[in-house]
């Protein structure tokens, strides 16, 4: 009895003077939320600012199968994205980026097993777990560079566009899209896609370096010497947000 | 020597069966959901109800993550809502630049 009352009472003793873990997590794993919120608002930044200049433009209103590119119009991203690696000239509509979605949904799975087994202690599982999740980093990072490669270069055909040249309105066929010319449409839409989709890809090369990081950890036994595997855990959180904004990417810029 | 007898004495626990499953479902209500917005991208035509069908399906499988794999369902109530509260902007934010850009939109066309 006094002693309950000495340590709730006692001058200047309260949640303030340490010892006491705010919101009952680890400070590294709350900075982890605070950082991850600060980039879902960047994210939602560029995501909106599509959404704004994707609504300020006139949109594609006939047949889907009528659909040519066109400067005048928002593209139809289903149309844009319907090449699949060693399938050259056949029509897959969003396959290519279904796949990707799948890769990436299945490494946030073995990233979540790996930190079931790092509560475990199970020191193994958690390599196994790592080194899964790593292979699906890297290959969701070999899909995008395709997926780059194959936007940047362009389709067979090309797009045949007016320009003014001299005073002169002359017919130019122009291929793929960089930061200021685009096959598929308005330049803007090969900015965004450039930008949202590169910022994270970003995040996914990061997120890789630090999976490697902490499987090499893992496999030195260093969290086994530190009794826990709360490392496992902070960087899986990034791991996940990768994937979460993967999501929101996909439907955005590929579905809508 | 010393080093070897300190190893062996982490003592590792056999796997949560019920919750290595339970990860398994949301991975499967995942794939699930990505499959039908697949269906939905190539059955029903263009317009603000495939939109707003779209937009909901992401906010589920959004949860999905957030809160199973990140396990924020499962933090302190204080923890959550301190992420999710100031979510609420970015909506705000997105409705009114959309509705600025169809604004743009109207004008110009």
């Amino acid at each position: 009895m006094a002693h309950s009352t000495t340590t709730v009472s006692a001058p200047g003793r309260d949640v303030w003077d340490g010892g006491v873990s705010p919101m009952g997590v680890s400070y590294g794993k709350l900075m982890m939320w605070f950082f991850l919120l600060s980039d879902a608002f960047t994210f939602s930044g560029l995501l909106v600012t599509y959404g704004l200049v994707r609504s300020a433009h006139n949109a594609y209103t006939g047949a889907v199968d009528a659909f040519t590119f066109s400067h005048s119009y928002w593209p139809i991203p289903e149309r844009v994205f319907d090449a699949v690696p060693f399938l050259h000239g056949v029509t897959l509509p969003l396959v290519f980026v279904g796949i990707m979605t799948f890769v990436l949904i299945m490494s946030s799975v073995t990233m979540v097993l790996a930190v079931e087994a790092g509560h475990r202690m199970d020191r193994k599982a958690v390599e196994k777990w790592m080194l899964w999740t790593i292979l699906g980093g890297l290959t969701f990072l070999g899909c995008q560079a395709w997926e780059w490669t194959h936007f940047i270069v362009g389709t067979d055909t090309g797009t045949v566009i007016k320009e003014l040249s001299n005073g002169n309105w002359v017919e130019r066929t122009i291929f793929g899209a960089n930061l200021h010319e685009n096959q598929y449409g308005p330049p803007d839409f090969a900015d965004f896609f450039f930008f949202i989709t590169g910022f994270h890809g970003f995040h996914v090369f990061s997120g890789v370096l630090l999976n490697f990081l902490i499987y090499y950890n893992t496999v030195t036994g260093l969290y086994e010497r530190r009794g826990h595997y709360e490392m496992v855990e902070k960087v899986g959180l990034y791991w996940h947000f990768v994937d979460l904004v993967w999501v929101f990417v996909f439907t955005f810029f590929y579905l809508v | 020597m010393a080093h070897a007898s300190h190893e062996s004495q982490v003592t590792v626990l056999p796997p949560d069966k019920e919750k290595i499953k339970r990860l398994w479902t949301v991975a499967a209500y995942l794939g699930a959901i990505t499959v039908v917005e697949f269906i939905i991208a190539f059955t029903v035509p263009h317009g603000p109800l495939k939109t707003v069908t779209f937009v909901v399906m992401t906010i589920v499988k959004a949860a999905y993550i957030v809160g199973e794999f990140m396990h924020l369902k499962y933090e302190a109530k204080l923890l959550m809502w301190s992420i999710l509260i100031p979510m609420t902007f970015v909506i705000w934010m997105l409705v009114a630049f959309v509705y600025e850009g169809m604004k743009i939109s109207s004008a110009h066309f």
